[in-house]
């Protein structure tokens, strides 16, 4: 467990010692009261039981002893807890989307990263925001988790990281197929690097110098908005068709029912963005993936059929 | 009451000929104890199944990255092997094999109150399989997870409500066993046997039938819900629709979670039937360990709010939950020193049964202590939905129930069969299994402490370590498995037949009996005089 890297670790982890301390205790004494009894006790040893009547002091010592230990172990879990559940007014405010099976980041700047870039020593404040079905937001370095529920208004946590690094984000709850690659990382930054990561203007895309790659800033489109979590850029079938050489190719397609063939070209790959369910490759199932009307501009996706032009090659 | 008269006398109830031949005379039989056996049987090829789909789930998380099948299988397989293993499995469990055969006779009765429904309970829990089974394979491979989340679980076309009405079927069957025993404990102890000289097995099935009988009816309540959305188009789960998915999530924890202690209580009444007979004690705190039941069997319905404290539910209903989670882990700890309280200064005879019996206090306390690491606020956000979280429940449910069960079948075999199992293969079965267990499972806790998310088909490169170790254990625990289940099978019908009616010394009424019993037990109901395990 790495320690140290937010401001909720040490109420957590010393809930985790006191209640550790007491169950190994436990453990170590009655396990091995039995495997001294079953030494001492053994027929061979001791061929005539003894016979011993109940007592009531001793129950409600065994009873009152534990009562109070598990209260203890309730006050350490709550201190540790109440922090998460109170976050400041002040901070950086975050929308962390998730969709299967991808994590984006906006903030209020509208800068989007499919990272999550943040500063030291300041409270970030994240509204969680599931699009499809039930994903849970885990950083495991930080001790936080917390589920993102569709349709649930208001539901958001918050951090304060304290240690510069890079630390994994899980969806730690089950969201299907591609679960267990749904993961992203957070970047923790002294406040300057973030500040000038946060106003990078050449990171608001939209002006493009001539001798831009667009192959490139395609690529990075697709990976913010972690596209390629269903489809492979080698020619491997996941989730959905490959992105691998496919632009201009003539493909079969399900289109209400009724399959029809049509080419791979710039409409089809807008069109396949915003309403996914419209045309269905052949071998594929419809409901899969959702509109990204909202999240792609048709700027961005001039750039995404850029680089789907350079796979060809 | 059976019909037959009693020129049937001394007639085993295996040999026992009725109205049907063979395997008709088995399915059709209203005999508590062949109801009894059809689910031993039942359960040991469901059983088997599932074991088998988690080990290649073990297999394949020996290295990160494709081992040896694909995310969907994957994702399928830890659907099935839970839903074999929860709903098939271990919701029935002891009640339903060792409850069906022994309870009648612990308490000195012929059959239970209504032996009809008795099989009639057994046919509807068939159904219940064949429905839950055939749900998960409509439409595809299913892959919801046994906890059917909503909304992930409604955009799988044909899966929910299919898999809802087979649980619904398999309650029903439950509902009718627990009303049966419920009956059968009031009405039907011998004479003389008062509330408190029943034994302690018959008690915790008591408190269990009572669960089963309350808690049940709440998967009805989902599935009309459910039918309703889906039907109708009332959101109720579905945001899609306008519903919430957390209302889902409470409503399937009202009931699993006390489904939880329906699996571990009758446990630990076979564990307190045991410890005494292989002890030659009293058992100790007799009373206390038959309030601690009932506690657990009340508590149990409050506490379900702590499978959900990440869920986004309000702050305040978590601290209660948390609050009551605790005080619920008090009655498990009572059982526990009592238990060991009565091997003290005892003559212990150490035999199978009273190895997997002290093996069982060991793996419960394990998943009883790692349950108060979940059972608070701070270090449950930690460690909920990750590997930790599989370790404790499979240290319970596997660990507890499982270990309860081998206990008792090791302990009631040579009633059941008349026949002895070789004990050597049988405690090398068990030490084979019981190392594999915690090979298995011990990782998983550090797993789960590291951050490693649950139902997950592949994993960083961080967390190898911990998975090749667990899938070793795998391998060796269903090594232990096999060894057990061969020798226990291969003994029903070649073992050496046992002339003692009374193997083990034990003090309750099934050792008064033939072996095996006969059709209804008794040639004369038995009048009791002291209380069980009267050890001098």
């Amino acid at each position: 467990m790495i320690l140290g890297a937010s401001t909720f670790v040490e109420g957590v982890d010393n809930a985790f010692i006191f209640i550790l301390a007491i169950a190994f205790f436990f453990l170590i004494t009655i396990t091995g009261t039995m495997i001294f009894f079953i030494w001492r006790y053994n027929k061979k040893r001791n061929p005539q039981p003894t016979q011993i009547k109940d007592s009531v002091s001793l129950e409600i010592t065994w009873t009152v002893i534990p009562l109070i230990l598990v209260l203890g172990m309730f006050y350490y879990g709550y201190v540790g807890w109440i922090p998460m559940k109170k976050p400041p007014e002040e901070g950086i405010v975050v929308t962390a989307n998730a969709r299967m099976w991808s994590f984006n980041f906006r903030y209020e700047n509208g800068r989007i990263s499919d990272k999550l870039y943040v500063p030291k020593d300041t409270a970030i404040i994240v509204n969680l925001n599931a699009l499809d079905v039930l994903h849970s937001f885990y950083i495991p370095a930080f001790r936080l988790k917390e589920d993102m529920v569709p349709g649930l208004a208001n539901n958001r946590t918050w951090f304060e990281a304290t240690k510069t690094g890079t630390y994994t984000i899980f969806c730690a709850e089950y969201c299907g197929l591609q679960h267990s690659y749904m993961i992203s990382e957070v970047v923790v930054m002294e406040p300057d690097d973030f500040w000038a990561w946060y106003d990078d203007p050449d990171a608001m895309v939209m002006e493009i110098p001539d001798d831009a790659n667009l192959a490139l800033l395609g690529r990075q489109i697709v990976e913010r908005n972690g596209c390629i979590a269903c489809h492979s850029l080698d020619g491997r079938t996941l989730v959905g068709p490959t992105f691998a050489g496919r632009f201009g190719e003539t493909i079969t397609v399900i289109t209400g029912g009724q399959q029809r063939e049509i080419v791979y070209d710039e409409e089809y790959v807008k069109r396949s963005i915003y309403d996914p369910d419209y045309d269905i490759t052949e071998g594929f199932r419809p409901g899969q993936m959702l509109s990204y009307q909202d999240e792609i501009t048709e700027d961005e996706i001039d750039l995404i059929i850029e680089f789907l032009k350079s796979l060809n090659e | 009451m059976s019909e037959t008269t009693t020129s049937t006398k001394h007639v085993s109830f295996l040999e026992y000929q009725g109205k049907y031949k063979g395997i008709l005379g088995w399915i059709l039989s209203t005999d508590h104890k062949r109801v009894g056996l059809l689910y031993l049987y039942t359960m040991l090829v469901f059983f088997s199944l599932a074991a088998i789909l988690g080990l290649l789930m073990k297999l394949q998380l020996i290295a990160p990255g494709y081992t040896i099948m694909g995310p969907q299988t994957y994702n399928a397989m830890f659907t099935v092997h839970g839903i074999i293993m929860i709903f098939i499995i271990v919701v029935p469990g002891l009640p339903a094999v060792f409850g069906n055969f022994f309870l009648p006779i612990m308490i000195g009765a012929k059959d239970v109150a209504f032996p009809k429904l008795n099989l009639a309970s057994w046919w509807i829990y068939i159904i219940g399989i064949l429905v839950v089974l055939s749900s998960q394979f409509i439409g595809g491979w299913p892959d919801t997870g046994w906890t059917f989340y909503a909304p992930y679980s409604f955009r799988t076309p044909a899966n929910v409500l299919p898999a809802l009405f087979g649980a619904f079927i398999l309650g029903f069957s439950s509902i009718l066993t627990g009303i049966n025993f419920v009956v059968t404990i009031h009405r039907m102890r011998a004479p003389g046997m008062t509330w408190f000289k029943m034994p302690l097995f018959p008690w915790t099935l008591y408190a269990t039938a009572w669960i089963q009988i309350l808690a049940t009816p709440v998967i009805g309540i989902t599935l009309l819900l459910t039918v309703m959305e889906r039907v109708l188009g009332v959101g109720i789960f579905d945001p899609a629709l306008g519903g919430d998915p957390i209302l889902y999530q409470h409503l399937f924890w009202i009931y699993s979670h006390p489904a939880v202690y329906i699996m571990i209580l009758p446990g630990m009444g076979a564990i307190s039937e045991i410890l005494p007979v292989f002890s030659r004690k009293r058992i100790y705190g007799y009373k206390a360990i038959v309030l601690s039941s009932l506690a657990i069997a009340f508590v149990g319905y409050f506490v379900w709010g702590h499978h959900m404290f990440t869920s986004g539910m309000s702050g305040r209903a978590l601290y209660a939950f948390s609050f009551l989670t605790f005080i619920v882990a008090i009655p498990s700890a009572i059982k526990v020193f009592n238990w060991v309280s009565t091997m003290y200064k005892g003559s212990l005879n150490l035999q199978t049964p009273f190895y997997w019996a002290t093996s069982f206090i060991f793996v419960f306390m394990i998943g009883g202590l790692t349950g108060l690491v979940l059972g608070s606020l701070a270090t449950n956000v930690h460690v909920h939905d990750t590997h930790f979280v599989v370790a404790h429940f499979h240290f319970i449910v596997f660990g507890g129930t499982g270990y309860a069960f081998m206990a008792a079948l090791h302990y009631w075999f040579p009633k059941m069969f008349g026949r002895m199992y070789d004990a050597t293969w049988a405690n090398t079965g068990w030490v084979v299994f019981f190392a594999g267990f915690l090979t298995l499972y011990l990782p998983m806790f550090a797993l789960g402490l590291q951050g490693m998310p649950r139902r997950y088909y592949d994993y960083l490169p961080e967390f190898h370590g911990g998975n090749i170790i667990s899938s070793l254990g795998a391998i060796l625990m269903i090594a232990g498995a096999l060894i057990i289940i061969v020798n226990l099978v291969r003994s029903s019908r070649h073992g050496v037949k046992v002339s003692d009616k009374n193997p083990w010394g034990g003090k309750t009424l099934e050792w008064e009996t033939d072996t095996p019993p006969t059709l209804e037990n008794w040639d004369e109901i038995p009048t009791v005089s002291e209380s069980p395990y009267e050890y001098k």
